[in-house]
């Protein structure tokens, strides 16, 4: 039996150098393309950096969404797979997400979400070369705070907010 | 087809007409102008040719770049550089910042744009993957560089939103602002971007608010442009960010530490407006700004690990809610020690007040110690200033910061950065014009970076303002007319940053040149050929000049009056710049590169450079 995984996420770890868009994209698409990448970071506010990606919530309301079964589990690590022929770009596993993690593909159209690049996700790998550990692998099991992470990153930019800049925190996103 | 590396695109927005084109330039001006400060030296001259000197910058008529180039967003370090006429050198600066819109902008599909015109209101431009198009920014005039980026970031995420809500999150777009400076057309204000980055030479901030273009925002959701041996690109990405993450002092203080130390080591720091330049005060040391005030240590932007910025964040008592970067050296001395402050949360506090009024934290703070010092000499009084301005004191730097960008009394003149405002003042109180331009330090307009040439014993030396085609830019400086090509020229053209330059030897870098562009680039042809050729066509603009101004060969290059004073303190005591050695090292300087005794390139040198165009203008300057 393979040991389980998932990428642990601080995000006031991170630097904003998004080398995990990069990478992640050079893995998945052959070529830099942040827009492609399955972890996107997001700025609502300068030195607010929310890497977004999946959290791999314990009740997949992704799969569940999908009208197609176009999503489905990897039964190693629980990462959401997604059959891009299935796919119909119909939007349903976005609007299903608590978080609206997954996203259209800007070349395809098709969903588009992280799939721990079969256990040795790229962008962990650069964020740890660089010493930010924003993202760092833990060999946990499922668990009922994963879902939580899976949140609009502006809502958890305005929290980072607060603890970054005090009061003044509570202006900087309107 | 395209070269690897662009886009392949420049938008041209005229913004009198309210017209948009796309452009192509051939591959053999890309080869030999790369991108950013290269090119927009090249397109300013095709649009405007031997009517150079009579260009205002701050007509319409005068073109604005906001370039990217074929390295950025590929190299680590991305960064956006504008330029056009100077409004204070009257040359060119290729200008350069860290931001989001660097990278954006490419994935929108385009390289950079051409501004002319004057909007008849205030507006944006957004580029997105559709194309780009001008957008109504009344209600973003007058605002502080904070609230711009606020509001910007909200409105233009929800349009997108609007446009295509199915595709799910639109992440944030990247842009470029100018502040109430800009918009007042301040002669040195800096086009801003995150908050506290800034295109600080060059005054592009001022040409920015002359054509009523308060921002301009990209959102892209395409690739970074492909490149020639994209497999060589990405082992060359991988093997030069190993290479910065072993840089651990740099990543750590980033620039942050040497507030303290430029001044107490090399002895190189402006202080009250460069009459002195040692001190030795602890209380300005890195940790006191790390433990109080970094909110967050490790501070990237786009594909950089060298993360050299810091926030700063004031929490508490009357600047609760101020923010910047570390401040970075520059800033740490000039809204720092240059006004007689060694006060980190002062220093903080005008950092950000510099940041949020668009002013560029070198040359608005260089102008606003002038002042002062003119106040101390007696030829500026309490009247003019409305208040009696103090060495030391935060307030008088807040009231004399705010009073340049409002163009409030004495502001006004001061606003024409500290060259003009020192012939003016002197036209005022019936002075003549030495009699002030002892105190102004700049070169030809640009007032100078926080490293003085006197000690000697930092990096900057005799020539390094003095030969230097952007003046006072301290990120720029000569050395001997070769060496410098492959340092500031290279990466404001290919536009990178500096910080992910120095450090990474300088094979690897034109390795990854030409494994993106597949030009036929290397060290020695870019020293020999192409940075020259890029400096001597600054070089030709900056001494045509015009049309109120123009630099005299030979007197006007050289350092400010003030760095052949004896330092009065410090282990340097004494010790001036080296006269004779500034006299042969200029002589040398110009011999390298092909130009006369007086620095005027010659005949031959500009059609050994394919620079001939030059020649009809040129001859006149011999």
């Amino acid at each position: 039996m393979v040991k389980p995984l998932w990428i642990a996420r601080d995000p006031s770890a991170c630097s904003g150098c998004r080398r995990c868009e990069l990478a992640c994209s050079m893995h998945h698409e052959g070529w830099m393309w942040p827009e492609a990448s399955r972890i996107r970071v997001f700025m609502p506010f300068p030195g607010l950096e929310v890497p977004h990606l999946c959290s791999q919530c314990q009740d997949y309301p992704c799969v569940e969404a999908c009208p197609v079964e176009a999503l489905s589990t990897d039964p190693d690590y629980g990462a959401v797979i997604v059959d891009r022929e299935k796919c119909t770009s119909c939007g349903a596993c976005i609007r299903a997400c608590p978080g609206t993690v997954p996203y259209l593909h800007p070349g395809d159209d098709k969903a588009t979400i992280c799939d721990l690049c079969g256990g040795e996700p790229e962008c962990v790998e650069v964020c740890t070369e660089a010493g930010y550990n924003a993202l760092t692998i833990v060999n946990e099991g499922p668990s009922v705070h994963r879902k939580l992470y899976s949140r609009n990153p502006v809502d958890t930019a305005r929290d980072l907010a607060v603890n970054m800049f005090g009061e003044k925190g509570e202006e900087v996103i309107e | 087809m395209t070269p690897g590396g662009y886009a392949g695109k420049w938008l041209d927005v005229d913004l009198s007409k309210d017209k948009i084109r796309e452009v192509e330039y051939g591959d053999k001006v890309l080869e030999q102008y790369l991108g950013g400060r290269g090119l927009a030296a090249k397109v300013l001259w095709d649009k405007v040719g031997d009517k150079y000197p009579e260009l205002d910058p701050l007509d319409p008529k005068s073109p604005l770049m906001v370039y990217t180039g074929p390295m950025t967003g590929i190299y680590p370090g991305s960064r956006i550089c504008v330029s056009g006429k100077s409004p204070v050198s009257m040359g060119t600066v290729g200008s350069t910042a860290a931001t989001e819109f660097a990278n954006e902008i490419k994935e929108a599909g385009y390289d950079g744009v051409t501004f002319t015109g004057k909007a008849d209101r205030p507006v944006y431009l957004l580029v997105t993957d559709d194309g780009a198009e001008l957008m109504d920014a009344g209600h973003l005039w007058g605002l502080d560089g904070e609230k711009t980026l606020i509001k910007l970031n909200k409105e233009v995420t929800a349009e997108l939103t609007k446009r295509k809500p199915n595709v799910g999150l639109w992440k944030d777009p990247g842009m470029v602002y100018i502040g109430p400076a800009g918009e007042n057309m301040v002669r040195n204000a800096a086009v801003m971007a995150k908050i506290c980055h800034a295109c600080g030479y060059g005054g592009y901030g001022a040409l920015m608010g002359s054509k009523n273009l308060k921002a301009v925002v990209a959102k892209g959701r395409g690739p970074l442009p492909k490149v020639d041996a994209p497999e060589a690109a990405k082992l060359l990405w991988r093997r030069t960010h190993q290479i910065l993450i072993g840089r651990t002092a740099m990543r750590r203080q980033g620039t942050g530490y040497a507030g303290y130390s430029v001044g107490a080591v090399t002895s190189s720091e402006p202080i009250r407006n460069w009459q002195e330049e040692w001190h030795d005060e602890k209380s300005y040391g890195g940790p006191m700004f790390e433990h109080r005030y970094w909110v967050k240590k490790k501070w990237a932007d786009f594909n950089c690990t060298t993360n050299c910025m810091k926030i700063s964040c004031i929490k508490t008592g009357k600047w609760k809610g101020d923010i910047t970067d570390m401040p970075d050296y520059e800033l740490q001395a000039y809204c720092g020690t240059n006004f007689g402050i060694y006060d980190p949360e002062a220093n903080i506090h005008l950092s950000a007040l510099a940041d949020q009024l668009g002013h560029s934290g070198i040359n608005g703070p260089n102008t606003a110690g002038f002042a002062v010092e003119l106040h101390q000499r007696d030829i500026l009084k309490d009247s003019d200033f409305g208040f009696k301005p103090k060495w030391g004191d935060p307030d008088t730097f807040d009231r004399i910061m705010r009073m340049m960008a409002n163009r409030e009394k004495i502001g006004d003149v001061l606003a024409e950065g500290t060259y003009r405002a020192a012939l003016k003042i002197a036209e005022m109180k019936g002075l003549k014009p030495d009699e002030l331009l002892k105190y102004a330090v700049h070169v030809k307009g640009i007032e100078i970076g926080a490293h003085g040439t006197r000690s000697d014993a930092d990096y900057t030396h005799d020539i390094s303002y003095a030969a230097n085609v952007q003046g006072g830019d301290h990120t720029s400086t000569s050395v001997d007319g070769y060496n410098d090509m492959s340092g500031a020229v290279f990466t404001d053209s290919a536009v990178f940053c500096n910080f992910t330059y120095y450090g990474v030897p300088q094979s690897l870098v034109f390795d990854f040149a030409k494994a993106i562009t597949g030009f036929d680039i290397n060290l020695h042809k870019w020293r020999s050929e192409t940075g020259p050729r890029i400096v001597t066509l600054q070089r030709a603009l900056l001494m045509l000049g015009g049309p109120d101004l123009k630099w005299t060969p030979v007197k006007d290059d050289d350092n400010p009056p003030r760095f052949y004073e004896p330092l009065p303190s410090g282990p340097y005591k004494g010790k001036t710049t080296d006269r004779k050695l500034v006299d042969e090292k200029l002589k040398a300087y110009n011999e390298t590169l092909g130009w006369d005794e007086r620095g005027i390139p010659t005949k031959e040198t500009l059609k050994k450079l394919d620079l001939g165009f030059l020649e009809k203008s040129v001859s006149k300057l011999r």
